[in-house]
């Protein structure tokens, strides 16, 4: 009797310690999921405040009564945002297919493809992916110059349309379909074009579209070279264009019509997200860096 | 059989192509223009060669404050990060209800503009004639004195910097600690269980060891991604770095290259490989140390 309630007073203190521990874990995974959250709801709420409102707030307030669409109109009418838009869209666009076509391209050669010197080859492109970008960064912005591309679309893209890592990482996917397949289209007498287009590209179409998303992320939210090779605002991508809001746009205090713009700029990656984030995340824990 | 060889290299053309003008070409240039003295950007002239670019940029104030602030970011965010990732990977993978929709926000931060979410995190902690900002708000709920973050005392911006820093690097962290945790083999931690192992026993003789390569991984790139910490600072303080007494590594060579101050591609390249040996030399640090650590 005595050890069988004594039994019982262990289980009970070993299932209170069970409990306070994955109370204490979904308590702290709370928090930091606030602090992820927070920015975010805080950039809509204020982007719903009435510019009046918001400048009579002198202790911040949590939420509004009186939410107003009113800085959205502010955002697309006062700054050229939609050029800033329209801007991003094309350069991503451009810059991923160009992109694709040259890194399918240059994968094909490596993994189906015979010549001479292929494996050096293969070995200073590895390499390459090493160099840091601030180092060739300072040349690039001389040669666009001199070529007369600042404030050009083509002086943007160009110099992003290649990625050794890309390559690497689709040469690893094209290598792993089978030979019998090669040979049997070869037997068929389909050329190598074809042969890609038809038989590797579908095959591949996974890893291709983790490429895209990955590449139009990047694309999405690339800072500094726009900023090196642009100064007219016609050509402003959506990173610069919040910088000159920040700076000269709706006046220094005007931060509801900001955070709406904000708000725009961040929407489209977001949707991007909740659609694809199994992928996305799939894919950035393949091969994504970032700090 | 020739056929087939110019045709591959057709393949490759356009790679070889990009790679060699805007890859290649820059790297062997950037040490021209690094050696080159006096080099005029108008005229393309130089008046010689030595080592003078590197001892301006190293007497340089600015470069000194850039050294000095890139320095603190590394040292304060690349080990809070980790540990902080480490602590919510744990968490994260000793629940399962609600598992997949932590680590979906979790990872929210990757797929933003930095440069937009950085005027928030701005506005956040800024104090100015109209509003103490809400950072203040909840500094004065627990008594403390309200301060600028954004335009105040250099540690109050060094805060908000790292404190953005590391926001912002969290998300890749959590992701890779939280696939590493989940490939450690179950049969260790069940063969610890029945030999009644206490839980910090597990961790450090079973847990630790066995995602140290990533922990690795994750503190290497860390480094090299922190060094080269640039557009975050933007975000919070503006184009003007210099001014805010914020600027990094990165940023003293964009401002050297364009700008108000820019014009003068030898400086810049001399800061760039400046940094670039220091990246290399933390990296070969880091590497040796892992071989040493690290159990694959």
């Amino acid at each position: 009797m005595n050890t069988q309630t004594e039994l019982a007073k262990i289980e009970q203190r070993a299932k209170i310690k069970r409990v306070t521990g994955k109370t204490l874990t979904y308590f702290f995974l709370s928090v930091w999921g606030i602090f992820v959250l927070f920015p975010f709801y805080w950039m809509i709420l204020t982007s719903v405040k009435s510019y009046s409102a918001y400048n009579a707030e002198y202790t911040p307030k949590f939420w509004t009564m009186a939410p107003t669409l009113e800085n959205y109109r502010a955002a697309f009418t006062t700054v050229p945002l939609a050029k800033y838009f329209l801007n991003t869209l094309i350069f991503t666009v451009v810059t991923t297919v160009i992109m694709l076509i040259v890194v399918t391209l240059a994968a094909f050669a490596f993994s189906r493809l015979e010549f001479k010197g292929k494996n050096l080859l293969f070995t200073l492109f590895l390499a390459l992916m090493m160099i840091p970008n601030e180092l060739v960064v300072i040349t690039n912005f001389v040669t666009i110059t001199n070529w007369g591309m600042r404030n050009t679309f083509w002086g943007l893209i160009l110099p992003s349309v290649t990625s050794v890592f890309y390559i690497y990482l689709l040469k690893e996917n094209f290598a792993q379909i089978p030979d019998e397949l090669y040979k049997a289209a070869k037997v068929d007498g389909t050329s190598d074009f074809k042969y890609l287009t038809k038989v590797m590209i579908p095959i591949s179409a996974p890893t291709l579209v983790t490429v895209v998303i990955l590449k139009v992320i990047e694309c999405w939210n690339s800072y500094v070279w726009p900023r090196l090779i642009t100064d007219d605002p016609n050509y402003y991508l959506v990173s610069n264009g919040i910088q000159e809001i920040r700076e000269h746009g709706f006046g220094r205090q005007n931060i509801p019509a900001m955070m709406a713009a904000v708000v725009v700029i961040s929407v489209p990656l977001i949707v991007l997200f909740l659609i694809f984030h199994k992928k996305i995340m799939a894919g950035v824990s393949r091969g994504g860096t970032k700090g | 059989m020739k056929n087939n060889k110019l045709k591959a290299w057709l393949y490759l053309l356009p790679a070889i192509a990009f790679l060699g003008i805007f890859m290649v070409y820059p790297l062997v240039d950037v040490f021209v223009y690094a050696f080159q003295e006096g080099f005029n950007f108008a005229s393309q002239t130089y008046k010689g060669v030595g080592w003078h670019n590197f001892s301006y940029v190293l007497r340089d104030p600015y470069f000194l404050q850039a050294i000095k602030n890139t320095f603190i970011i590394v040292i304060i965010t690349v080990p809070a990060s980790t540990g902080l990732a480490l602590l919510i990977s744990l968490g994260l993978n000793s629940i399962k209800p609600l598992k997949n929709l932590f680590q979906t926000v979790y990872f929210l931060p990757y797929v933003t503009n930095t440069l937009a979410v950085g005027l928030v995190f701005m506005i956040l902690f800024k104090k100015t004639a109209y509003t103490d900002g809400l950072v203040n708000l909840i500094i004065s709920w627990f008594g403390g004195e309200g301060i600028d973050f954004i335009d105040g005392p250099y540690w109050a911006k060094m805060f908000v910097m790292c404190f953005y820093t590391v926001w912002v690097v969290m998300p890749f962290k959590i992701l890779i600690l939280t696939s590493a945790l989940a490939s450690v083999n179950e049969d260790y931690y069940k063969a610890a269980k029945i030999d009644g192992t206490s839980k910090s026993r597990i961790f450090f003789r079973i847990t630790l060891p066995m995602i140290s390569p990533m922990i690795f991984y994750l503190v290497i790139t860390g480094f090299i991604g922190a060094f080269k910490a640039y557009s975050d600072e933007v975000a919070i303080f503006g184009t003007d770095l210099n001014v805010a007494g914020m600027n990094t590594i990165v940023g003293y060579v964009y401002d050297m290259l364009y700008g108000d101050s820019g014009g003068y591609p030898s400086y810049a390249s001399a800061a760039a490989l400046i940094l670039f040996v220091i990246v290399l030399t933390i990296t070969v640090i880091n590497l040796m140390v892992s071989r040493k650590n690290v159990h694959y």
